[in-house]
């Protein structure tokens, strides 16, 4: 690894002229770089808050609690699609939770040989890989048949609780939720991998000499040991589950509705953009599609920001 | 001895106490049980799309237009959608692998750990992260409104934003790897700080950038929600694709200019492409587009996974050479 970096050889200095067009180079290339990054992030909140300013000054706040959405009367409420998002997010989140640390472990500790971990966890990575597109085709033509029975019976036997009390057309809520558990397990399988590797050796022999099972140091000491850094996981992969787009339209069923039941059909705020924008044409349909945008926006970058700033904060750590 | 000592020396001959055990062996039961249910879609996806999609997948369908619905005899297929896609994966690249390289020089060469350098780093990691989708929005909102047409340059754009700090953040992972004993030779030798790093350090990193690239171009191809409405889809070929093989038919030179100062707006229209296809087609009511898409999904995830398992390899191979 190397410690020194080319501006730290001070090379460049010896003739003024040249000193000269290293200067101007070096501010273009800075220049060019932030306009790239930082300016297009402001460039982008910019846009999309800029046209979303019809709807909300039409609307203003009343448009988070508001539920008609009707295009022919120019009446917008966001109040199903925030609810459709965050139910399918966090149902997605404790599901996948499960299983990602649970491929986490197996892919980390020392349960199966290298030549078979390996494999494993590049396998489980390759998911993420998938365009979200063909997982959404799958979801159409193999998921939803597979779970249409499960959902059935749920339905006839459960019907006196909330989340089963509507009768499943296939396409719903819980069919969302599985696809997104799938497509985030990914992001959680990795990075608790990578949490759980960084922790020191002396960690697990030392628990182990104190007569602690295997198990019993996982559970005891390494999951709490690992604690933020999965947590970091699940805020990033929450973040991926609220913006997730194709594979949830395609499932969802796309109905503006607010549903106890998780076997009914629902609506996104991804989802929502995705297939009006094409035919948006009033400025308030527009507008409004943009002030979605822009609260999507906002809880994806606040999200992103607290797990950012918690991996990083980690690998500091670690690094140290 | 005391009976403590007995006891506890007795205690060393025991087995694990029956709740400790049961502990320990259920939780490796739970946890192969998840790891193997994990794995089921994955499986069922891979093998869905490779049995449901080898049936259609003709050389035909790769080289040929949608026919309209309900003709027989027709040669069905995505040949303008493949097109459309590589046209606006390159687009994009025209504009995120310079910016994107740019980004990870100065991430890694010029500022490691300057403020600058940091708030740089932060806002590319905070831009990978941002939804596909409103990237999309951000492309309709800049290029769409303001055109008023869905164009294939609105796709690419997007696509390009999202490719960027894919490129960036490996660029600067290959960067790092660089020896610093490189940078010592090439400015002992009197080169400047960016000869030594057009010259010097970015070649001997290039096969690292170049996975990278391939990685984003990969992500891109596969991105469907930003394309929705920005680049929308269309029936025909991608018209920048038509008039560039007009210019090559062109004889006359009058003909080669004409056609020439048209190419510019041939961007400006809607542009199929191999994911707005498969989106368009899974919720067909027709069974042969539904057919057709699962033989899109199996050439386009045949691209995007070839791709990524190569850059994977040439990465690991890159690594153990060092």
């Amino acid at each position: 690894m190397s410690n020194i970096t080319t501006s730290e050889l001070n090379i460049g200095n010896r003739r003024g002229e040249q000193n000269w067009i290293e200067n101007a180079l070096t501010i273009c290339v800075w220049g060019l770089a932030f306009a790239a990054t930082t300016g297009i992030l402001l460039w982008m909140s910019a846009i999309v808050f800029k046209d979303a300013l019809p709807a909300i000054k039409a609307f203003g706040l009343s448009f988070l609690w508001s539920q008609t959405w009707n295009i022919g009367r120019e009446e917008f409420g966001a109040l199903p699609f925030i609810y459709g998002t965050l139910v399918t997010s966090l149902c997605a989140l404790v599901l996948a939770l499960a299983f990602g640390i649970a491929v986490a472990i197996v892919t980390s500790e020392n349960f199966l040989p290298v030549w078979v971990r390996y494999p494993l966890a590049f396998l489980v990575e390759l998911i993420a890989s998938i365009p979200s597109v063909i997982v959404g085709l799958w979801g159409i033509f193999v998921l939803v048949p597979t779970i249409q029975p499960i959902q059935q019976g749920l339905y006839a036997h459960f019907k006196w609780l909330p989340p089963f009390s509507t009768e499943p057309l296939g396409f719903g809520l819980l069919a969302a939720i599985i696809i997104l558990a799938v497509m985030i397990l990914p992001t959680i399988a990795a990075i608790s991998r990578d949490v759980l590797l960084a922790l020191p050796q002396e960690m697990r022999s030392a628990s182990m000499s104190l007569g602690a099972t295997r198990w019993e140091t996982i559970w005891r000491i390494l999951l709490p040991a690992g604690c933020s850094g999965i947590v970091g996981a699940a805020i990033l992969a929450l973040g991926r589950a609220l913006g997730e787009t194709m594979a949830v339209t395609m499932v969802i069923g796309n109905s503006i509705q607010i549903s106890p039941s998780l076997l009914a059909p629902g609506y996104t705020i991804p989802s929502v953009l995705a297939t009006q924008f094409p035919e948006a044409l009033e400025p308030l349909h527009v507008g409004s599609l943009m002030y979605l945008a822009s609260i999507l926006f906002a809880i994806t970058l606040g999200m992103n920001l607290i797990a950012v700033s918690l991996v990083q904060a980690i690998a500091r750590r670690a690094s140290r | 001895m005391s009976p403590s000592f007995e006891k506890s020396g007795n205690e060393l001959y025991e087995p694990l106490s029956l709740q400790r055990s049961f502990f320990t062996q259920s939780l490796t039961v739970v946890a192969f049980l998840l790891s193997a249910i994990a794995l089921l879609p994955l499986l069922s996806l891979l093998s869905e799309i490779i049995t449901q999609g080898i049936g259609q997948l003709r050389w035909e369908v790769l080289v040929s237009l949608p026919a309209p619905l309900g003709m027989k005899d027709v040669s069905n297929g995505f040949a303008n959608a493949i097109l459309g896609t590589l046209l606006m994966v390159f687009l994009a690249c025209l504009f995120a692998v310079p910016l994107g390289i740019i980004a990870g020089i100065c991430l890694a060469e010029l500022g490691k750990n300057s403020i600058a350098a940091n708030i740089l780093r932060f806002s590319t990691v905070i831009l990978s992260s941002v939804p596909s989708i409103i990237v999309g929005v951000f492309a309709y909102g800049i290029l769409v409104l303001t055109t008023r047409k869905f164009s294939a340059l609105a796709g690419g754009f997007a696509l390009g934003v999202i490719m960027l700090p894919i490129i960036a953040l490996t660029t600067e992972e290959a960067l790092k790897l660089i020896p610093k004993e490189y940078r010592l030779a090439s400015s002992a030798l009197g080169a400047s700080r960016f000869y030594t790093i057009f010259r010097t350090v970015l070649p001997a990193a290039l096969p690292a950038v170049v996975t990278g690239i391939l990685l984003a171009i990969a992500r891109a191809a596969g991105e469907t929600a930003p394309l929705l409405f920005t680049a929308l889809s269309s029936q025909f070929w991608p018209p920048m694709l038509e008039k560039l093989g007009k210019l090559l038919q062109a004889s006359e030179s009058e003909a080669f200019f004409k056609t020439l100062q048209q190419l510019p707006a041939t961007l400006v229209t809607p542009t199929p492409s191999m994911s707005v296809l498969i989106y368009s087609y899974a919720q067909s009511a027709f069974k042969e587009q539904n057919a057709l898409a699962w033989t899109a999904a199996l050439v386009l995830i045949g691209l995007v996974l070839i791709t990524n398992i190569l850059s994977r390899l040439v990465t690991n191979v890159h690594l153990k050479n060092r």
